[in-house]
């Protein structure tokens, strides 16, 4: 009977000990449920999900405190993504958020602009350029389409242009099966 | 010498129709009125123009640079003004523009001064340079830039030089005629490349159903003394595969995510081999090359063509018949269906194809797939192409890669023998494109979250820098009261001695306020005509009377103040 509770509490007491060690030495970084969200998210940065970046809105999501339909840019292959990885059903985007449009990027109209400085302190991924009175331009291949630079834009010089399809981003099309119309 | 060969899984073996172009000897093409040579014409980035509209050029005059390590110049085909460069449709199947030169020919066809090198005493970079600015890219169809495989493999030395004779897809004659009448050039080519790959050997592998070429090649090697060897591989699609030629010839098999140089082997088609014969021992720049018509033409035949003539002019050379629905560029496996009738021939068109509905039939309506597996053993790569089918159909791309979709040649081997017509190839291209564009999107959401995070790490850095040197002024302030104090507290037993620091500090203080305002003061009422000086003297005695008026009576200010604004010599903050 002694030799039987010694032993279990002999037992306990190594697991227990390892298994804290484990907590302490293979302790993750952050939540890892974050990071695949985010890792889903387009990145665009634009806040139209109603959190400051795509990293608040994951961990939004994460807590249980946001819903997964509220990413326009991600469209509704990136909520069916969501709804993969959390287990969730899928749902359509929610309207109040946006919609999905074609990727744009944004452009300065050079003539007009004043050199304010204020879409550069807007973007948040420091793709315009410029200098306070000098003539600001946009980086297109850092541009994400957040269109968060077209509002602070005091003469309203920045246009957002649906990115055109280029020989080098043109895919084949999914082979389409003919079907003859009978009577 | 008889050389043991190997043998490539699958492959098949489609009518070759390939006698009806060998009749005649390769014809020059006319100079067409309007030639478009567009940028990008080698695998990788496109060139840069070097032009501007309006600008005479002459034959061989570089009209595009490299535009960086994977690129290759481009010329003007023949003399004549650049009439534009802007966007024009180009071969390709998605039948949209691409940045072109445009040039108007003025029909004298007059070369530019040669450029020369010797590369055997040239420094092997300069010749990789020398060839990149010749612009001679892989004529094989893949247009890989030549240069970048100029280069010996680990260790210095290449074992084996492979060049690439087979021709094996149906119809395409260009290198069989190439070799035919110009097969000098090619062993002298053959010997540049052996030259700058230190190579061990050399292999010629042809088709066996090229008699003529093998013997002329024969006939040339021998001529030249070289030691090279011609070897005639059996003719079966796709043959002419570069990993395919090697395993034949060599019984190298290049395992999936490597590469040949890896295994000391390297490739190069006969007419990338003539084309740098061209460019080193004669100096001319890649500006042409030969190209077979056939098809639904009245006499098959193969052209010397200057880069950017309209397809549409090349045909007609040969007499399309009327039924001619559209042009493939390249055979009839592996070609592609141009957009329209006058795209320009580049450096990649080995063939022109003129289909109609008996070459190209309409597709037979897709059947299911009934898993018989002919497809598996047709495949030269090796691959599942049933398993592939599947994964695309349902767009499980991750599977598909997994199933190395990415090692497919696009060589149509499977959809030739699939029994219920699957365009099998076509849903490898629509899943390769799909895989591209996730992982372009891919790194352009980690670029743009590491930017972000950049930028949020960069405003709290300087909101923390701003703090501390607001931190850092303050206890400095604090720290000269702190001394001021600590001076004045003995003050009382030893005044005289104590105050000096204090006093001294405040004298300091004064001085550097006078000589401030001494720099400040009237700057701009320097340096002006007595006239102006006068007028500021007239308004500096009104404003004296206006204050001293104001003085006793302060009960309008705010005019005053507003006058003295706008007074000239006020410095302003």
């Amino acid at each position: 009977m002694i030799t039987a509770i010694l032993v279990m509490a002999g037992i306990a007491i190594v697991l227990g000990l390892t298994l804290g060690y484990a907590a302490i030495r293979f302790k993750v970084e952050g939540d890892p449920l974050v990071e695949k969200i985010d890792a889903i998210l387009p990145q665009t940065q634009c806040g139209q999900c109603g959190f400051p970046g795509c990293k608040p809105y994951a961990e939004a999501i994460a807590n249980g405190e946001a819903d997964i339909n509220q990413c326009p840019p991600g469209g509704e292959e990136g909520v069916r993504k969501l709804a993969d990885l959390l287990g969730r059903e899928f749902k359509p985007l929610s309207e109040e958020h946006g919609v999905e449009k074609p990727k744009s990027v944004a452009v300065i109209d050079e003539q007009v602009c004043i050199g304010c400085t204020l879409c550069i302190q807007a973007c948040p991924v420091d793709a315009i350029v410029g200098a306070a009175k000098q003539m600001h331009t946009v980086v297109e291949p850092l541009c994400t389409g957040c269109e968060l630079c077209v509002a602070p834009c005091p003469v309203d010089c920045i246009a957002m242009v649906p990115l055109a399809e280029t020989v080098h981003t043109w895919k084949w099309k999914y082979p389409v099966v003919e079907m003859r119309r009978v009577a | 010498m008889l050389r043991e060969l190997f043998r490539f899984h699958g492959g098949v073996k489609p009518a070759t129709n390939k006698s009806a172009s060998t009749t005649s000897p390769i014809a020059k093409a006319p100079i067409p009125a309007r030639l478009v040579v567009p940028l990008h014409q080698s695998l990788g980035s496109p060139a840069i123009a070097l032009v501007e509209p309006g600008q005479r050029v002459l034959k061989g005059e570089r009209i595009g640079a490299a535009g960086g390590r994977l690129s290759a110049a481009i010329h003007a085909p023949t003399s004549g003004v650049v009439r534009a460069v802007e966007p024009a449709l180009v071969p390709h199947a998605s039948g949209l523009r691409e940045p072109a030169v445009i040039i108007e020919s003025d029909g004298e066809d007059r070369w530019a001064e040669p450029e020369h090198i010797n590369y055997r005493i040239t420094p092997p970079d300069e010749v990789r340079d020398f060839v990149r600015d010749a612009g001679v890219v892989g004529l094989g169809g893949a247009v890989f830039p030549t240069h970048q495989k100029m280069r010996p493999g680990s260790g210095g030395k290449t074992r084996t030089l492979v060049l690439n004779g087979a021709e094996c897809e149906p119809f395409i004659t260009c290198d069989d005629m190439l070799m035919r009448e110009r097969a000098d050039g090619i062993v002298s080519g053959a010997a540049i490349l052996r030259h700058m790959l230190q190579a061990e050997e050399v292999l010629i592998g042809i088709e066996d159903n090229k008699p003529e070429a093998i013997a002329a090649m024969r006939q040339a090697v021998a001529a030249a003394g070289e030691h090279m060897e011609v070897v005639a591989v059996p003719t079966r699609y796709p043959a002419g595969g570069a990993k395919q030629l090697i395993r034949v010839l060599t019984g190298i098999e290049v395992p999936h995510g490597e590469r040949s140089t890896d295994y000391g082997v390297q490739c190069f088609n006969v007419g990338t081999a003539y084309s740098v014969h061209e460019a080193l021992e004669l100096g001319r720049p890649l500006v042409s090359r030969i190209v077979t018509v056939a098809g639904n033409v009245e006499r098959p035949g193969n052209y010397e063509v200057l880069i950017g003539t309209p397809m549409d002019e090349l045909v007609r050379l040969c007499g399309p018949r009327a039924d001619t629905r559209f042009l493939v560029m390249g055979g009839p496996m592996m070609g592609v269906r141009m957009p329209a009738f006058d795209v320009p021939v580049v450096k990649a068109t080995n063939c022109v194809l003129a289909a109609d509905d008996k070459l190209f039939p309409p597709a037979p309506p897709e059947q299911p797939c009934i898993r018989c597996t002919e497809c598996a053993k047709a495949c030269p790569v090796e691959l599942q192409p049933f398993e592939l089918y599947w994964f695309s159909r349902s767009k499980n791309f991750g599977k598909a890669q997994e199933y190395h979709l990415f090692d497919c040649i696009e060589c149509g081997c499977c959809a030739y023998v699939c029994p219920s017509h699957i365009p099998l190839v076509d849903y490898y291209r629509f899943s390769k494109g799909e895989i591209w564009a996730r992982e372009r999107e891919k790194a352009a959401a980690d670029q743009a979250r590491e930017r972000f995070e950049f930028r949020n790490f960069r405003q709290e850095r300087e909101k923390a820098e701003k703090a501390a040197k607001l931190a850092a002024k303050a206890a400095e302030t604090r720290a000269k009261l702190a001394e001021a104090g600590t001076a004045e507290a003995p003050a009382a037993a030893e005044a005289p001695a104590a105050e000096d620091p204090k006093k001294a500090l405040i004298a300091a203080a004064l001085a550097r306020a006078k000589a401030q305002k001494a720099e400040i003061q009237p700057q701009n009422t320097d340096n002006l005509s007595p006239q102006t000086q006068a007028e500021i003297a007239d308004i500096e005695t009104r404003r004296k009377a206006l204050e001293a008026a104001a003085v006793p009576a302060s009960t309008a200010p705010a005019p005053q103040a507003a006058d003295a604004a706008d007074l000239p010599d006020e410095p302003r903050p």
